[in-house]
This record gives structure tokens, sequence and C-alpha cells, in this order.
């Protein structure tokens, strides 16, 4: 009688199954940083506008979430919900994190952008007739974004890789799908090398972009 | 906590060098720096302790939880921090060494006198930064088994099964290291960079 594996080898359909994870990962990457950088981008608005009352309070609940690592975040939050009655998806909870920790992220740069842009400036919108509203929209939206939009990219890509974390909770996005073949294959080296192949090919993209927009608005 | 310090000592000292090699211009080894710190900023933290972990296991080298942690967080700092030096290095415009070398001071009293210390006013930040990171990323440590503060609260957690309280109160814990940290550094920036 012939012994039957358990394990099989790494196929070709592994890589349909781990593009369909990285096309988890994105989604859910792309929701936490769409969302978390408008939430972000009105937290922002709200520090620079209010001055100390929004620092001592929304400023302080902002840092909250950038001084817990976001591993221990996502724990708390998806053990939350069972204590008050009701269950969240791994998704849902992920997400969640994810968009506050985003918004609590951009917040602090949206924050800069707009320090940026020096008072004299809107004094002087302000003085030419522009509304509070016109002034935001026409001059510190399109000066602010260029001043901070390098570091905003730099969210951005942390998001992606930390998007990585929300496998802990158990939602097959890439890392986990890693988890899943290595336990089947037996072969962590291969499979780590190609989902490390598939971040790289989603994160160096937009690193290189970002770098060269950078080098591009450095010399106007 | 011990082995983020541990993690960011090593990770300045390759970054250091890694930053040196890819400034050098030299095209044999230049690739190397590059792909390494291209990998580290490109690719998550975890996936790297994996990869220390679990990776290097199918060549039959085992490391302990302990120096998995240590190689995968050296390894993520120093590619963040070769680029940080880098762009510190560049701040300094390079007419300044030859103006250092024609008042007669010698390479190294050119370097340790006028470069190096404004070159660690412009990463002074960047650097606190990144030890924060290190710090945080330590908790990534449960993953692979090691017994920091997350993997210790991950194992009293599983044992009583008081998740929420464990990881509350280790949240809290984190917390305060970041600020002492961030504290820290402010009162020692006042120190060093009076002028």
């Amino acid at each position: 009688m012939d012994s039957v594996s358990v394990f099989t080898d790494f196929q070709f359909s592994d890589l349909g199954f781990l593009a369909e994870a990285a096309g988890r990962t994105l989604l859910i990457s792309v929701l936490a940083i769409s969302i978390g950088t408008v939430l972000g981008c009105i937290f922002g608005w709200v520090l620079s506008a209010t001055r100390l009352a929004g620092e001592a309070t929304l400023g302080v609940i902002l840092d909250v979430f950038r001084s817990v690592p976001l591993i221990i975040q996502l724990i708390l939050f998806y053990n939350f919900f069972p204590i008050i009655g009701f269950n969240v998806s791994p998704f849902a909870a992920g997400t969640i994190v994810l968009i506050f920790y985003t918004s609590a992220l951009v917040a602090a740069v949206a924050r800069g952008g707009i320090d940026a842009v020096s008072a004299n400036l809107r004094r002087a919108s302000r003085s030419l007739g522009m509304t509070y509203w016109q002034d935001l929209r026409y001059i510190v939206w399109p000066i602010g974004l260029r001043a901070v939009l390098p570091s905003w990219a730099g969210v951005a890509l942390g998001v992606l890789k930390d998007s990585a974390l929300v496998s802990v909770l158990g939602y097959v996005e890439l890392l986990r799908a890693s988890q899943i073949l290595i336990t089947r294959t037996q072969e962590p080296f291969l499979i780590l090398t190609v989902v490390g192949a598939f971040y790289f090919a989603l994160s160096f993209p937009i690193s290189r972009i970002t770098a060269r927009l950078e080098r591009r608005w450095q010399y106007d | 906590m011990e082995v983020a310090v541990l993690a960011m000592l090593v990770g300045v000292v390759l970054g250091l060098a890694l930053a040196m090699v890819r400034m050098s211009g030299l095209k044999s080894i230049t690739w190397f720096a590059v792909g390494w710190i291209e990998l580290a900023r490109n690719t998550p933290a975890l996936l790297q302790l994996f990869f220390f972990g679990f990776g290097l296991g199918a060549f039959g080298v085992h490391l302990s939880p302990f120096l998995i942690v240590l190689c995968g967080l050296s390894f993520n700092n120093a590619g963040y921090l070769a680029e940080t030096f880098r762009g510190g290095f560049n701040a300094i415009p390079p007419t300044q060494i030859k103006a250092a070398r024609s008042l007669g001071m010698t390479p190294t009293q050119a370097y340790t006198r006028i470069v190096i210390p404004q070159v660690m006013r412009v990463v002074y930040h960047p650097m606190t930064n990144q030890m924060v990171w290190s710090v945080l990323m330590s908790s990534l440590a449960m993953l692979v088994g090691y017994r920091e503060l997350a993997g210790e609260t991950q194992f009293l957690a599983s044992k009583t099964y008081r998740i929420f309280e464990f990881f509350l109160v280790t949240a809290v814990i984190y917390y305060f290291m970041v600020k002492l940290i961030l504290v820290g550094s402010r009162l020692l920036s006042w120190r060093l960079f009076r002028y």
C-alpha cells in the first residue's frame, strides 16, 4: 500500500490563491487608506484650527493610536465586541482599526500641511475677499498638499504593509495565505519569497513614484 | 523592550554601514545595499520576522525566538535608518568639507568636527521616531513565540481567557513606554543641541 502524503508541492494554482489574497490585502488597504485619509484630513484641520482645545482632546486620543502597537489595537478591538454582546468579522474589525490608525497618522501629516502654509499668505487671501472656505480650498489645499504628499505616501505605504497584521485576527490576506500554504507544502522559504515579491510589487512602484514627485517639486 | 533597544543599536550600525556603501558608488557592493534597503522598506516587518523564523528554518538554520526578533527588527531598522543617514549626509554641502580641509583639518577632523555633528542634528528626530517604531514593532515578537511584553501578555491571556483585560494593560504600558522615549529624547536634544 502506498503511503499517502498530506503535504503537496507548491503548485501553479497556488499563485492564483496568493494573487487572490493579495487582492484582499489591497482591498483592506485601499479602504483603510481612503476613508482614513478623509477622516485624517478632517482631524488635521480640527487640530490646526482649534489649537490647544483640540490638542487636549482629539490630539490625545489620536496619539493613543500612534503609541500603541497596531497588533495590540487589533486584538483589543476584536475582543471588545463579544464583551458588549455581538460579534464582528475579522474583516470588519481589521478595517475599522486600520481606518482609525490611518486617520491618526494622516491627521498629524495634514496638520503639518496646514501649518506649512504661512499665515501671511492666508491673511492675504482673506483680505482679497476670499471666504474662509475659499482660502482653505484654493490656497491652503494646493500649497499644503505639495508640502506633505511625500509623508502622506509614506503613511499609505506603511498602512499597506501593516495590513499584514490583520492576519492575526484570522482574515485571509496575503500573509495569512502564505501561512496556510506553508502548512500544506512545508516549503516556507519559497513561499515567503513569493509573498515578499507580491508585497514588493504592491509597494515599490508607489515609493518610486513618490520619490520622483518629491524630487520634481523640490526645485520650484 | 530590550530586544527593541538592541535591534535599534544594531540597526544604527548596519544602517550607517549601508548608507556609506550606498553613497560610496562602488558598483559591486552598492546593489547589495540598495537591495537590502528596498527589501526592508517595501515588505511588512512581520513578513521579515517570518522569513528569519521559518524561511531560514528551511535551510536547517534554526534561530531562537529572541534571535529571530533581533535579526528581523535589526534588518528592518537598518533599512529605514540607512535612508535617514543618507538624507543626513546629503544635507551637508560638500563645500563644507573642502572648507574644513583648506583650513588645515585632516579628513578625520573634518568628518568628526564638521560633518558628523550636523548630520546628528538632521537625523536625530527621525532616529527618535525609528526608536518608537522599533518598540512598537517588537510587539510582533509574540507571533514568533518570543515572550516579550506582548508575547507574555498573549501567554497569560490564553491561560486565563481574559484577553481584553490583559491586552488593555499591555496597551497602557506600551503607551507610557513610547511617551517615555519621546520625553527622554526631547530632554536629551535640549542638552545636545543647545546652540
